[in-house]
């Protein structure tokens, strides 16, 4: 039996449980390492033991997220344990959300948590402060070197009682802390260093790296919506049945632009979605549920709005790296403009 | 997605469960969906009692497009 007590938290995939079919689960608690916490405890050594596994569905934690914290709080105020180990999620959103959920919860427990996750993970950006998440690859293809410095990481925390050094030192992503610290040289003396550094064009590097606001301020309201084309956007992958593009169902390298003129509702005999993120069964047997083309083409119809715009755009947002959906965007963006698309209604899986 | 659309000077709303992960991928108009794998439309209920949600959920979508605002707003 370890002294140090840990509890893991996967998701239904890695909790073994199934694939996106049981991504609707509710929590569930075992006993024992599952998946992935095996070779955890195996490599954290002897005086550490996975005491518990907490396993929960992906949509169903993010789709009930105040009712499973709550319920990981009861868990883990019983458990007790020294520290939690959360996935690693790698870029699955759903799963990084889940687990900055977890280390949300247990922070607040005091009980410190060790993740894995691919820095454009949503879950990293968002519950950065709460857990020490080592960067991992964008794929469970990674799980051979997430897993060892994961378990890297937990020994150290372990052996140096929580005290952990810088991020880059210690093999962790930024969290977004400032500590104060002793160094030799004053403040002044460092910044002019920097700045003679930069004027050589040599390298430096900033001691307050400055936070990334990438955010886009809101287009004016749009006026005029009896006389407005408006077109539809989807990362939920709904394509032309047979997938013609050969969109990926995860980490998209592309996207489709497919006609809708004459289509007065998706229908599951003509679309499907390739989307690999979600469960596809409902979104198959009916396509509007996720591109509501039937009530577009009926609030035409009314006069309510000008036009459906006679093109759709659908990629498959499951791994997609924030740098290619950027140029998709872009792309479809000056499509859309060339057209004279005023207005656009994404949808999101 | 959302955010490149929207620089290029196109109001866009965005339809979509997880609203925390909306809001961090920058969007500015948010309507929650329904549920992940079917954001406009509830399996459990006959069909065009699906339609009628979608449909609300699509005028609230129209409304959001035509109310101004000035940061990141969930209808």
């Amino acid at each position: 039996m370890g002294n140090y007590r840990v509890v893991h938290y996967l998701n239904q995939f890695f909790g073994q449980i199934g694939g996106e079919e049981k991504a609707n689960i509710s929590l569930r608690v075992l006993d024992k390492p599952v998946g992935p916490g095996n070779a955890f405890n195996n490599a954290l050594g002897e005086s550490t033991e996975i005491v518990s596994t907490i396993i929960c569905g992906d949509s169903f934690f993010n789709e009930h997220k105040d009712e499973v914290q709550a319920e990981i709080k009861e868990v883990l105020q019983d458990i007790k344990p020294d520290l939690v180990i959360a996935g690693p999620a790698f870029n699955a959103g759903r799963y990084g959300m889940a687990c900055g959920g977890v280390a949300e919860v247990a922070s607040g427990l005091d009980i410190p948590v060790i993740s894995g996750i691919y820095p454009e993970n949503p879950g990293y950006d968002m519950y950065k402060q709460f857990a020490y998440f080592v960067e991992t690859s964008n794929s469970a293809a990674g799980m051979r070197t997430a897993l060892p410095d994961m378990v890297n990481l937990v020994k150290n925390y372990i052996e140096k009682d929580g005290d952990l050094g810088l991020p880059e030192k210690e093999g962790y992503l930024p969290r977004g802390i400032r500590r104060n610290t002793f160094v030799e040289n004053r403040g002044s003396k460092r910044a002019v260093d920097m700045l003679i550094a930069k004027l050589n064009d040599k390298d430096f590097k900033t001691e307050y790296p400055m936070p990334d606001f990438d955010r886009v301020d809101p287009v004016e309201e749009l006026k005029d919506i009896e006389n407005a084309t408006i077109a539809l956007v989807t990362s939920g992958g709904i394509v032309p049945k047979g997938n013609p593009d050969h969109i990926e169902s995860s980490s998209a390298s592309k996207y489709g632009k497919y006609s809708i003129e004459d289509i007065y509702e998706m229908d599951k005999l003509t679309h499907e979605t390739a989307h690999g993120g979600y469960d596809p069964v409902y979104a198959n047997e009916d396509p509007n549920c996720v591109l509501p083309v039937d009530v577009l083409r009926d609030l035409e119809n009314e006069g309510k709005i000008g036009k459906l715009h006679k093109y759709y755009y659908s990629t498959v947002g499951n791994g997609t790296s924030v740098a290619n959906a950027k140029a998709y965007a872009k792309k479809i963006a000056k499509d859309l403009l060339e057209d004279g698309v005023q207005a656009v209604i994404l949808t999101s899986t | 997605m959302v955010k490149e659309i929207e620089r290029a000077g196109i109001p866009v709303v965005h339809i979509a469960t997880v609203v925390p992960i909306s809001k961090t991928v920058g969007a500015n108009r948010i309507i929650p969906a329904i549920a992940i794998p079917h954001p406009l439309g509830d399996p459990n209920l006959a069909k065009q009692k699906q339609k009628e949600i979608r449909k609300e959920l699509v005028l609230k979508a129209l409304e959001a497009l035509q109310t101004p605002i000035d940061s990141q707003t969930v209808f």
